[in-house]
């Protein structure tokens, strides 16, 4: 038994309880809230590029794009939801980098808290401002022209998806800012898995007018999973397995990326 | 006795290069202890080892009696850390800085609430305590980063280079909370790169340099290791320091060191009547016009200087200092 431990503690070492490591995840969560609250440009910018890319492919080139069966706009602007939940998936990247260069994660690792408080907390109060964010380009897709056709629980199932894939992803984001440490380098690697995701989905056209080497990349994708299961829930119409496929895509890179982002953190250096 | 930190042949690696070789030392319950050194010496190396952020290769640490590596959550609720960068949060104010380490320190909410506001006053931000920290100076971001490894009471306080880059009031103020911690009893283990720190406020010193550990003791027994006393020249034409400079050479075993700045070469020697005669003699001869010549007690300048062979603050001379990844000021 030490004896400073005891002079200071009364010899009894507190035990992390699961209710302070769940009080430890609330202030975590409190502290990054007040910082996204406090730094409204940050929510701006994250939510500039999905409306260009809504009003680009609304206006300029959708009237090019035919997709049998559907009006486009009601075809491309819930690939906007998703590639808005995307983005704003970025800047978890970017905060984690930034704590870590600024000592700020070497404070957190050398408190008596839990460790994954500290990632479950940044990550909660991410998934607010993508809430807000997807809000927001939802608003913008229905003035549009964009309309729901299914039943109100089907669509808000829908969007609940949408919001699970960009959970699931901020726990990519996660990885990739402790991974590269450094915040400039953390949004450029983070942009890369975006675009290839986005862009090579059905998010914006059918997997069926691409190239014959990238379509079995395109269509099994989760990206592409995802938008189908969330259109089908919009539209109406079969729900096709794609649905539980998107459901355990989610599920499968939220548990794979809190482990290694976990692990990440533990070892922690800048 | 108690020891509150000890260190038996810690080594750590970061690729080839090596932060820590086989160090080992300990610090009694009360005492303060300053690792010296330029950087890259493994200063904060050695920090982020006892406070749990990095496990050594090799060697044991233990900190209260608990070893780093096996139980490191017993340590945790037990230290203080404040680092070289303050790390505090920039947008949120100084209060809520301080309470959030509080709840995280799991202080009841009343308790952190308390502790908060006595932190703000015993390092005079009170006026400053709920505006955003980007508005601080860089004194009040120190003093708040210092506050926040108050904010647990932890019995041992680990400082990497409190006072780095402050103006020198400000690093006296932060002596003087310094001193008020360790008078109530806290053991501090810091790291510098300034002699003068090292001198006003540890009980003994540690000089690192590329990992090791080059000599060790308190103040005076370690400029006592350099046996004897400086010559100091000070010339009046900076054209005549390197000519002044070889012409005293003779009289030390190691080599003059000069400052151009100053106009100034300082040389330890033994023997420090006739050094300074001979010394003056030698000059005068050349005709060399100075501004001051005398003889004083080593500094830990001159002490570092000799140990290693190059400058402390700077680590410029012959031997460049070995770069040190994963460690934010080496």
């Amino acid at each position: 038994m030490s004896e400073l431990a005891a002079q200071r503690l009364g010899g009894k070492p507190v035990p992390l309880t699961a209710s302070l490591a769940l009080r430890d995840f609330v202030g975590i969560t409190k502290r990054n809230l007040l910082r996204i609250i406090r730094t409204p440009q940050l929510l701006f910018m994250s939510i500039v590029q999905p409306t260009i890319i809504l009003l680009l492919f609304r206006y300029v080139l959708g009237g090019a794009i035919n997709v049998p069966g559907v009006d486009y706009v009601d075809y491309v602007v819930p690939g906007i939801f998703l590639e808005a939940v995307l983005i704003g998936g970025m800047t978890t990247a970017l905060a984690l980098a930034q704590d870590l260069q600024a000592g700020m994660i070497d404070r957190f690792r050398s408190l008596p808290m839990a460790r994954s408080a500290f990632l479950a907390g940044r990550t909660l109060a991410d998934l607010c401002r993508n809430v807000l964010a997807l809000t927001f380009i939802i608003g913008l897709g229905l003035l549009v022209g964009f309309r729901f056709h299914n039943t109100v629980a089907a669509c808000l199932g829908g969007v609940a998806l949408i919001i699970l894939f960009g959970y699931a992803f901020t726990w990519v984001y996660a990885t990739v800012g402790l991974a590269v440490k450094d915040p400039q380098t953390a949004q450029m690697a983070a942009i890369l898995p975006m675009f290839i995701l986005f862009f090579a989905s059905s998010a914006l056209v059918p997997v069926a007018t691409m190239p014959g080497w990238l379509q079995p990349f395109a269509r099994n994708q989760p990206a592409t999973v995802v938008i189908n299961s969330v259109r089908a829930l919009f539209e109406g119409g079969p729900l096709s397995p794609d649905l539980w496929q998107a459901v355990a895509w989610c599920l499968g890179i939220l548990v794979v990326f809190f482990i290694v982002s976990l692990n990440l953190y533990r070892r922690a250096t800048a | 006795m108690t020891l509150a930190i000890e260190v038996t042949g810690v080594t750590k690696r970061f690729g080839s290069t090596v932060a820590l070789d086989d160090v080992s030392l300990s610090v009694e319950a009360g005492q303060v202890l300053a690792l010296l050194g330029p950087n890259g010496a493994g200063k904060t190396t050695l920090i982020r080892v006892l406070t749990t952020l990095l496990d050594p290769d090799s060697g044991r640490a233990c900190v209260a009696g608990f070893d780093v590596q096996k139980d490191a959550k017993a340590i945790r609720p037990l230290i203080g850390l404040a680092g070289q960068y303050a790390s505090v949060d920039e947008l949120l104010t100084g209060r809520e800085n301080l309470e959030l380490v509080g709840l995280l320190y799991h202080l009841d909410k009343v308790e952190y609430r308390h502790r908060a506001q006595e932190a703000l006053e015993r390092m005079t931000l009170t006026g400053a305590g709920d505006r955003p920290v980007k508005t601080y100076s860089g004194g009040m971001r120190r003093r708040l980063d210092l506050a926040a490894s108050l904010i647990g009471r932890p019995p041992i306080l680990f400082l990497d280079e409190p006072t780095t880059g402050l103006d020198p009031r400000t690093r006296n103020d932060l002596w003087g909370f310094i001193e008020d911690l360790v008078s109530e009893g806290t053991t501090v283990l810091l790291t510098t790169q300034y002699m003068e720190e090292a001198e006003h406020l540890a009980d003994r010193i540690i000089v690192l340099d590329t990992g090791r550990i080059v000599a060790q003791g308190t103040a005076d027994e370690l400029k006592d290791q350099l046996g004897g006393d400086v010559l100091e020249i000070r010339v009046s034409h900076l054209a005549d320091l390197e000519h002044a400079a070889t012409l005293v050479a003779e009289f030390g075993n190691v080599a003059p060191r000069l400052n151009r700045d100053l106009k100034e070469v300082s040389l330890p020697v033994k023997g420090s009547a006739k050094v300074l005669i001979a010394a003056g003699r030698a000059l005068d001869d050349s005709g060399i016009e100075l501004a001051d010549l005398g003889i004083r007690r080593p500094s830990l300048d001159d002490v570092f200087l000799s140990l290693t062979g190059h400058d402390a603050r700077t680590g410029d001379t012959a031997s460049s200092d070995g770069t040190e990844p994963g460690a934010r000021d080496e």
